[in-house]
């Protein structure tokens, strides 16, 4: 069971934020469950790379050769967490701008976009 | 869309998804016996052959360093594209905001904990591929310190640190000086972002070669881009909340 837990738990952080996404009432809780959808990459992208035994992929007063995780997937993460961090400030700024224009936050209320 | 509705395609959409995951469970390695071959090669061979003991931050800005070239224009974009929603004409000049903080306490510590912050943001970056660190999260860490500005001194303190006059020119340096490096590598009949400065010795500051410069202006552009976002935010949003009370 163990061997696939983290998997599952990057599974079900994905769908919970997808439903979270999908039911929001808020732009900005919106936006949170987006995060929370793309955190499940970050714990997919590293539970993949884990190896037993594994110390980090660091060899400054480690012996190379030591047993170490994949730094592959640790830079796709930094990636990951950059694009995360673009994308939720610029849907922050659209939320702040519907909040101008429309005086709500609700995306049911947001009826048709108008130009 | 109703709500309804969307709650009827969710449903169906995640049976689906849910069985395509267990599916693909089903055939990965189980956890902690990774297979992949490039991880294995890559802790092997980048301390021999570029002297850097921080095998990701290799990856980052040296193996990958064109893919995150792109990377860091995609955080550039989006600096410009929230700067332009938020940045609207026809808002009034915030003014001075009576927001300073009143304890002696909190800004003598904060001050201090602004320098020591700083300081070891710019450690993180320096010894990108020594020890954990590099110019993401360093840069990162530095937008962070300087916020404490905001939250242990004043709006006015805080806007005399992290100005447009002072944070642009960060931005247009740290991401033009990847590029610049890159192609000046090409100019000497090189592939773009050679590393034209030699390995280095490994565990010291003078590891990585250009890669290092690299480093840095990708640290630039990352704490400049996030400082651009904290100020667009303060000023657009928390200035006009405050000015209301």
């Amino acid at each position: 069971m163990t061997s696939v837990l983290p998997y599952l738990v990057a599974g079900w952080i994905c769908v919970i934020g997808l439903y979270g996404i999908v039911t929001s009432r808020h732009l900005i809780h919106l936006a949170l469950c987006l995060t929370v959808t793309q955190s499940s990459t970050y714990i997919l992208l590293l539970s993949i790379g884990y190896v037993n035994g594994g110390g980090p992929p660091i060899f400054k007063g480690v012996k190379l050769g030591t047993t170490a995780v994949d730094p592959v997937v640790q830079s796709l993460t930094l990636t990951d967490i950059v694009v995360s961090l673009t994308v939720l400030a610029l849907i922050l700024a659209l939320a702040l701008d519907v909040h101008d224009e429309l005086d709500t936050m609700d995306p049911d209320k947001i009826v048709e976009l108008q130009g | 869309m109703t709500r309804s509705v969307r709650i009827g395609i969710l449903v169906p959409a995640l049976g689906l998804f849910g069985f395509l995951l267990a599916w693909a469970l089903v055939g990965i390695p189980s956890f902690g016996n990774y297979r992949g071959s490039y991880g294995y090669i890559l802790n092997r061979v980048v301390t021999p052959e570029r002297h850097m003991t921080n095998v990701v931050t290799g990856v980052v800005f040296d193996y990958r360093g064109f893919d995150t070239m792109g990377e860091e224009f995609i955080l550039f974009a989006a600096v410009v594209g929230v700067v332009l929603l938020l940045r609207q004409g026809g808002r009034e000049e915030p003014g001075d905001l009576k927001d300073s903080v009143g304890s002696d306490g909190v800004r003598l510590g904060g001050t201090l904990a602004v320098g020591v912050c700083v300081l070891v943001s710019l450690w993180l970056v320096a010894y990108g591929f020594v020890t954990p660190g590099g110019g993401f999260q360093g840069g990162a860490a530095l937008a962070s310190s300087v916020l404490l500005v905001f939250l242990v001194a004043s709006h006015k303190a805080w806007s005399g640190v992290a100005s447009n006059r002072v944070l642009d020119p960060f931005e247009g340096v740290g991401a033009g000086g990847y590029v610049v490096i890159g192609l000046g590598a090409l100019i000497g009949g090189l592939p773009f972002l050679t590393n034209v400065l030699g390995p280095g010795t490994a565990g010291t500051l003078w590891s990585g070669g250009s890669a290092a410069f690299v480093n840095w202006s990708a640290g630039m552009e990352v704490a400049a881009a996030n400082l651009i976002l904290f100020t667009e935010f303060i000023d657009e949003y928390v200035v006009p909340l405050a000015a209301e009370k």
